[in-house]
């Protein structure tokens, strides 16, 4: 494990590896930040000489890769289906070797629970949390659960699903009366509902690439959104969010942040690439919120601006994934 | 303009930030709009976009025209052309306008790149920032986009199932005569509204003439769908009563096919004239090659009995969906039963926020346009747009069918929380309608 920027990678070498399908779109909520995501991704690896076709996920995908089986899958889709692990249970039954982590790895990183109870054992700081089903507010009575949910928590809280990402759904309660609204926009998205202690400090993304030699943090990325709160809007509308690249961070702070993104990767059984989304509090502790399996890659991400400041080529870093993955095959867990 | 370079890694991934209009403050990513992008895949029955049903076209007729075109008058129809429009569609409308009781000549016909773009011009021509422009409540999403670019202040007047209210338009113009501002036009859109479904009768009509004559507040009256009618002739247009006071726009997106993006305004001599000074400077003429082929199709094709058929069409599919909604929707639900056009405007129980509850509804498989969408004011929570132009019967009473199970799921929801205060939720995007898709 190391902090330092991971060297360039070679140049892959294009007719060894042969085609290269992305999967990308699905009917998740992030259909539309998944093709972004698959079509910059697809771009970025034709640039590298590979030949590449980038497909939906819907019915017609399996007769696709049945009639004409690439020599390697790159699931780019966002939310479930795409990062519980679903997809790559069914690349795995076809035998088709795909980059990213295996599906108990990626069940394990999309649960926000249990991801956080995951590294929180390998002694990661993640705010205290408790996560409940609709079922469990009707069945004892909603007011009792969130006035117990405020006692052990405090107030200000972040109320998010349990399952889901680009911050859909997700929202600050800052007094007991706003907790009964965030409920309720959480399970628009899921059955579980996520009510974490809010944690105020900078917001940090650290990229975590694995091209064969081991976990390597790239440069952390800080987060400085204009309304304060990096949401959906700030995600994704280009000039409403700054981000600083090496993050606005004291050197031991963003070692520091290298360090827990590594140590999340490893501890969740990741493969390839991933990205962890913590925060750093004024005293200068790094919280864990969450880990992406399959890491946005549109314009307004943060994990290729990381991949540009540490001075690599986005379509040689996924050539040598697409390297690693034909080599190791298909393996079982 | 900050003209210092960035340091080293500070990045805002947008080079042009700090020199975007004001105006362009609300146009940015929002998780609504996002969530259209899944609506549009087959698997979701889409009761939310306001696409024509044009699978009932002779394509085979439309692509002979088309081809005659070409090989005929090709570099007429491949030319720019006048900024007003050609005058042979230009006599055309003027025929297709009197099936609506308009006695109009063609010099005061200006062709637009569909209706939407007659909006524009006329909203460009009338509106400085912070003018008023009386709309009804809800109205077409589309306009909004329209009257917030040019930075108008929208002033919503309630309807009923008969329409506008008078007394309600009455008491628009009032409070906003009394703040002391000016009120360029009132917005209507009295047959077969979008998104209401209700259309302005015809008892109410010489009043909201009368009300906006006294007022001196200019109508821009738009009748996209007033030959879509399923079960009477078509209603008397406004401008029919009024050739000084109301600007009429229409469309041949809903009687023909939106893809040709020919729509038209007709008005008052001196309005017209800048309409077309407008016209060139925005798109120096609408396109030779789309009026010629509407030309062609209204001279050569027997386009009225082509509208019967689609009436007939978008008639089964209106009772597709209020047979579905009557044997399905939970207590507690209201819906119009629009007698023409494309749309049924639902109104959930208390409590219900159809903007909340639009990702559920997605995740079973089913899409609407929240009613939020045509509100300029916020309000609308309450209510959404359902389209029955496009999916057939068989799908109209499936998506219904999912639609009323994520109603439940969510009153069930709103019954355990209660009613549900304000709250910092991590949404704050200021335009979440649908894309030109779903208008």
């Amino acid at each position: 494990m190391t902090t330092d920027p991971p060297s360039t990678p070679p140049p892959a070498t294009p007719p060894a590896v042969g085609r290269v399908v992305v999967v990308a779109g699905g009917l998740s909520h992030e259909r539309d930040v998944s093709l972004r995501s698959g079509r910059r991704v697809a771009d970025a690896m034709r640039s590298a000489g590979l030949e590449v076709e980038q497909l939906d996920a819907d019915a017609t995908l399996l007769p696709r890769l049945a009639e004409d089986p690439p020599a390697c899958v790159v699931p780019m889709l966002h939310g479930e289906t795409g990062e519980d692990g679903a997809i790559r249970e069914v690349l795995e039954l076809l035998d088709l070797p795909y980059v990213g982590a295996v599906p108990t790895a990626c069940r394990a990183a999309f649960d926000k629970p249990t991801a956080k109870a995951m590294v929180s054992r390998a002694g990661v700081h993640t705010p205290a949390s408790v996560c409940l089903p609709h079922e469990t507010f009707r069945e004892l009575g909603a007011a009792a659960v969130m006035s117990a949910l405020t006692d052990r928590l405090g107030l200000p809280l972040m109320v998010k699903p349990a399952r889901s990402g680009s911050a859909l759904g997700c929202s600050v309660v800052r007094t007991p009366a706003d907790l009964p609204h965030a409920m309720v926009d959480a399970f628009a998205y899921g059955a579980l509902a996520l009510a974490e202690r809010f944690v105020s400090g900078t917001e940090v993304a650290v990229g975590v690439v694995d091209t064969g030699d081991g976990p390597r943090a790239l440069s952390p990325v800080s987060i400085h959104p204009d309304g304060g709160v990096y949401d959906y809007t700030a995600r994704y509308t280009a000039g409403s969010t700054e981000f600083q690249v090496p993050a606005t961070l004291s050197p031991e702070l963003a070692e520091e942040c290298a360090r827990v993104a590594v140590l999340v990767h490893e501890t969740l059984g990741l493969r390839d690439v991933s990205r962890s989304d913590l925060i750093v509090d004024d005293e200068g502790t790094v919280w864990f919120l969450e880990a992406n399996v399959a890491p946005g890659f549109t314009e307004t991400s943060t994990v290729p601006l990381a991949v540009s400041a540490d001075g690599l080529d986005l379509g040689a870093l996924f050539s040598r994934f697409v390297d690693t993955a034909v080599a190791r095959g298909v393996h079982r867990a | 303009m900050d003209h210092t370079p960035a340091p080293a890694g500070r990045t805002r991934l947008d080079s042009y930030v700090d020199r975007y209009a004001a105006r362009t403050a609300g146009m940015t990513a929002s998780e609504i709009r996002a969530l259209f992008s899944v609506a549009s895949r087959p698997e979701v029955v889409s009761l939310a976009g306001g696409m024509p049903n044009i699978s009932g076209l002779p394509l085979d007729v439309v692509g002979g025209a088309i081809a005659d075109l070409i090989s005929e008058s090709g570099p007429t129809a491949l030319q720019y052309g006048s900024g007003q429009g050609t005058p042979e569609l230009r006599e055309q409308i003027c025929e297709v306008m009197a099936l609506e009781g308009i006695s109009a000549h063609p010099d005061d016909v200006v062709v637009t790149v569909g209706s939407q773009q007659a909006v524009d011009l006329v909203t460009r021509i009338f509106c400085d920032p912070g003018d008023v422009v009386i709309c009804e409540a809800p109205s077409y999403v589309g306009a909004l986009g329209v009257f917030k670019a040019f930075e108008c202040e929208v002033v919503h007047a309630e309807m009923d199932e008969h329409g506008l209210r008078p007394d309600a338009l009455r008491a628009a113009i009032a409070a906003v005569q009394a703040s002391g501002r000016r009120i360029k036009f009132l917005y209507t859109i009295p047959n077969f509204h979008n998104p209401a479904g209700v259309t302005l009768s015809a008892e109410r009509r010489p009043e909201i003439l009368e009300i906006c004559r006294e007022a001196d507040v200019l109508i821009l009256e738009d009748n996209p769908y007033g030959l879509l009618g399923f079960d009477q002739a078509p209603m008397r247009a406004l401008r029919a009563d009024e050739a000084e006071g109301v600007i009429y726009l229409g469309s041949f997106s809903k009687t023909f096919a939106p893809g040709f993006r020919v729509g038209w305004a007709l008005a008052p001599h001196a309005v017209r004239e800048k309409l077309v000074l407008a016209q060139e400077s925005a798109t120096l003429c609408p396109p030779s090659f789309s009026q010629m082929a509407v030309s062609s199709y209204l001279r050569e094709h027997d386009w009225q009995g082509q509208v019967k058929s689609f009436r007939e069409m978008y008639r089964e599919r209106r009772d597709a969906m209020v047979d579905a909604l009557e044997d399905l929707m939970p207590p507690g639900c209201s819906w119009t039963v629009p007698s023409g056009g494309f749309y049924v405007w639902l109104t959930v129980p208390p409590g219900v926020d159809t903007k909340a509850m639009l990702p559920r509804a997605v995740t079973a498989r089913v899409a609407y346009v929240p009613g939020t969408a045509f509100f300029a004011d916020g309000f609308g929570s309450s209510a959404m747009r359902l389209s029955f132009c496009y999916p057939t019967p068989e799908r109209i009473r499936e998506g219904v069918r999912r639609l009323a199970g994520v109603l439940e799921e969510e009153m069930e929801l709103r019954a355990t929380f209660g009613a549900t205060g304000s709250h910092e939720a991590l949404t704050r995007s200021r335009y979440d309608g649908p894309g030109s898709d779903q208008a």
